[in-house]
């Protein structure tokens, strides 16, 4: 079984994230990029799957400029067997990673794609499903629990009611959650191991995939800032204050 | 347990700052099949790195000659230097000393700096390791250093092993060199193991904390650098600003504290803090918000100070030699140069560490030190004193007959009502942060918090008796990131570790006055997240 393993980076969950003071964007200068923490959960997913014998080849998927190849690395390091590095200069919309994938599962037959539930930057959330619509087959989104047999997916997902079991043929689009796993630690000599790995490198506009944008930013802002308080000394202080302002 | 894995390369360096890259950029420019990998605590090259910054830019002529065309992210020409003596409701503008004219010289980030260099490192082929932790140095039969042993990921607080339980590996090498920058917590166990600094003064140290603000439009001159002394520090500490401005609207600013200092209520965050709310200060940044902020100890102790830098196995550049030069405020040209001095001398003896001491000591950066070694002691009597000395010595450039004495900074605390300390005649703050939590906000710390404490305290129990009635605690002020606490609970009043907040400073380990904080290594790429400080 071969299993294709969405791997976006995104701006490290524990950096501040600035708003470009022209409101154009997000601040990426100098900031620290990692993976998206829901596709980590989903490699270690495929790589869990592959060492209990269920599947044969892990193949992480990379969307994004010239030196995403450092991250892809990291991928392999963790110990994917190889990368596809689908190389664009700017930010691709969930539509079109979900094409993009499409035309990567027609060229490599997966049995399972695994991608995480959202990305953190754009918290989307849209990717998954979309490409179970476009690829005909059945999807499975926010897996808290993975089994596989008999040519079948039980995932068990978690639902506001509580946890909900279902079963899906595979090939299928499993979406990962956050209690899913917990990703492994890359160790040193992995590293070096993975600078032999094969990245294969195609440019987005050789798959001849619609890269028509369907949503436009219009602009980015930063949350309101909280007014300051006030301290008052009594609660006979307190509530004339909150007369005063119309509040009671 | 499993047989530890160990990789082998011809060298290793411990710390990917400037001297580390440096080192390794030169190593392999003059002998390309020598294997060599630089190891990093922080999850991404620059990202635990914190200095003002004004470089030199002359030792990186030398390395990496053509760098000005293609420079790193934040990279601006010095214009104009100011130096400005300071009182509480103003100040004014004195003669800028010599050795802090800029001219020639150029701002940049040092964590933006070193996330530029380590790619040019790896294309030379050296690897380059962030996110590990050299917890410890291995040994060979004879004693000499054998390499480094990467910390074990995913240990829980109690010691026990999480699911995920990574055991570190060994790194052997030919050559060991620790690149740690100040207080470098291997270059520690060596110094004591090989007393390395027995024929040297104790090492001194100052606190840098500092901020990185975006301020509205219009009031940044780039390239515009201003020092100042006076408030809020006493007559009698040892403290200075800088700001620099940068381009975008930037502006790097931060307050110097000589951890020399002895009053013991002192708190060298909240004289930043002050200092940023002085009427001269004030109107720059107001409206404006933090970008990143972070804390650093200095290495300030200098020529005489410098412990020997070579030992059998191993040998030390950089700030955790103690290269930095007081008076200028830099430590990176001297970083840099050392770095390629020690790449220069292992090439040209066969991978061996003996004789590095001797040959930093003849080179131009010991006449450097040597030059200003009196300056920073002679603050020890005072500012005025100091100020005076300060031209004695720049005058006669160094070549006075005497070499002042350092003491070890933990020593100069004096204890709770030995002797009156200076009235703080401190402001009401209105800029941000609100209090050292909020701030340390802005560093992007991150620590697993089910891990071992990496700050060792070897017998707490003095902290709540002894240490309160001698000193008040000094932890709990000296610390930039409020990591020591003193609680109040069933227990009884207990000292609180929250070392989820470190920001990897060391000040702990230099100035607490009983000697008994060990800053080890937390989980690898555990810590700060600086952006481009």
């Amino acid at each position: 079984m071969k299993i294709l393993v969405g791997y976006k980076r995104v701006v490290d969950y524990n950096v501040r994230v600035q708003v470009k003071p022209d409101g154009t964007g997000v601040s990426t200068d100098g900031v620290k990029l990692s993976a998206n923490p829901f596709d980590d959960i989903a490699l270690e997913e495929a790589l869990r799957l592959r060492e209990k014998g269920l599947a044969t080849e892990v193949v992480v998927v990379g969307i994004g400029p010239a030196d995403l190849t450092a991250h892809l690395r990291n991928g392999l390091a963790m110990g994917a067997n190889r990368a596809i590095h689908v190389v664009v200069a700017g930010e691709v919309q969930p539509l079109t990673v979900a094409r993009t994938f499409l035309k990567l599962i027609e060229k490599e037959q997966p049995d399972l794609v695994i991608l995480g539930k959202q990305a953190i930057d754009d918290d989307a959330s849209q990717t998954g499903q979309m490409l179970a619509a476009l690829w005909d087959r059945p999807q499975a989104t926010f897996a808290s629990k993975v089994e596989i047999a008999d040519g079948k997916a039980t995932v068990t997902r978690e639902v506001d009611a509580g946890l909900e079991v279902i079963q899906a043929d595979l090939p299928a689009v499993i979406t990962t959650d956050l209690r899913l796993n917990e990703p492994r630690f890359i160790k040193l000599p992995d590293i070096m191991k993975a600078k032999s790995k094969p990245i294969d490198t195609i440019e987005l506009a050789s798959l001849g995939v619609d890269v028509h944008d369907q949503l436009k930013t219009t602009h980015y802002a930063a949350p309101a800032k909280r007014s300051k308080g006030v301290l008052v000394k009594d609660a006979a202080e307190l509530v004339a204050t909150l007369k005063q302002k119309g509040l009671l | 347990m499993t047989e530890r894995e160990t990789m082998e390369y011809d060298v290793i360096v411990v710390g990917a700052g400037p001297a580390g890259l440096s080192f390794a950029i030169r190593l392999k420019q003059l002998k390309p099949e020598v294997t060599v990998c630089v190891i990093e605590k922080a999850s991404t090259i620059g990202a635990q790195i914190l200095s003002g910054a004004v470089i030199e830019p002359q030792p990186l002529d030398a390395l990496l000659p053509g760098w000005r065309d293609n420079p790193p992210p934040i990279c601006v020409p010095a214009a104009d230097d100011e130096f400005w003596l300071l009182k509480k409701t103003g100040g004014r503008k004195l003669p800028v000393p010599p050795g802090m004219k800029n001219h020639g010289n150029f701002i940049v980030s040092l964590g933006a700096l070193c996330a530029w260099l380590a790619p040019q490192a790896e294309a030379l082929g050296v690897d380059v390791f962030p996110g590990f932790a050299a917890a410890d140095t291995i040994y060979n039969e004879d004693g000499s250093v054998a390499g480094v042993r990467i910390g074990d990921m995913g240990v829980a607080k109690d010691g026990s092993h999480k699911p995920g339980y990574t055991q570190g590996i060994d790194i052997k090498a030919k050559v060991t060199v620790l690149a740690e920058g100040a207080r470098g917590s291997l270059t520690k166990q060596l110094i004591k193991r090989f007393a390395l600094d027995k024929d040297s003064d104790p090492q001194g140290y100052s606190i840098g904390i500092k901020e990185l603000w975006q301020v509205p439009a219009g009031r940044v001159t780039p390239g515009k650098i201003v020092h100042s002394f006076g408030w809020p520090a006493d007559s009698h500490t040892y403290g200075g600003s800088f700001l620099y401005h940068l381009d975008k609207d930037r502006i790097a600013l931060g307050y110097v504290s000589g951890l020399d200092y002895s009053d013991p209520n002192y708190q060298p965050w909240e004289a930043f803090q002050q200092w940023k709310n002085h009427p001269m200060i004030k109107p720059l940044l107001e409206g404006g918000t933090i970008l990143s902020a972070g804390a650093r100890a200095i290495v300030t102790g200098g020529y005489q100070s410098l412990p020997k830098i070579d030992m059998p196995g191993a040998l030390l550049i950089g700030d955790t030699a103690g290269l930095l030069n007081v008076p200028k405020i830099k430590g990176t040209h001297q970083a840099i140069r050392s770095g390629m001095l020690a790449a220069e001398h292992l090439v040209a003896n066969d991978l061996k560490p003996a004789g590095f001491d001797a040959k930093l000591r003849g080179s131009e950066v010991m006449a450097e030190l040597k030059k200003v070694r009196n300056i920073k002691p002679g603050f020890k009597k005072g500012l005025w004193f100091g100020m005076f000395n300060a031209a004695w010595e720049t005058l006669v450039g160094g070549a006075s007959p005497w070499t002042l004495k350092n003491k070890a900074d933990w020593s100069s605390l004096h204890k709770l009502g030995q002797q009156e300390e200076p009235k703080r005649d401190y402001v009401q703050r209105e800029l941000p942060p609100r209090d050292r939590l909020a701030g340390v906000y802005f560093a992007a710390t991150e620590h697993d918090e089910d891990q071992p404490i990496h700050l060792h305290v070897e017998d707490t129990s003095v902290c709540v008796t002894q240490c309160a009635q001698e000193y008040g605690n000094p932890c709990t002020r000296f610390c930039p990131a409020n990591v020591y606490e003193i609680v109040n609970d069933e227990a009884g009043k207990r000292l609180q570790i929250n070392a989820a907040n470190c920001v990897h400073c060391k000040t702990c380990d230099i100035k607490d006055p009983y000697q008994i904080i060990n800053w080890v290594t937390p989980e690898g790429g555990s810590g700060p997240n600086y952006q481009n400080l």
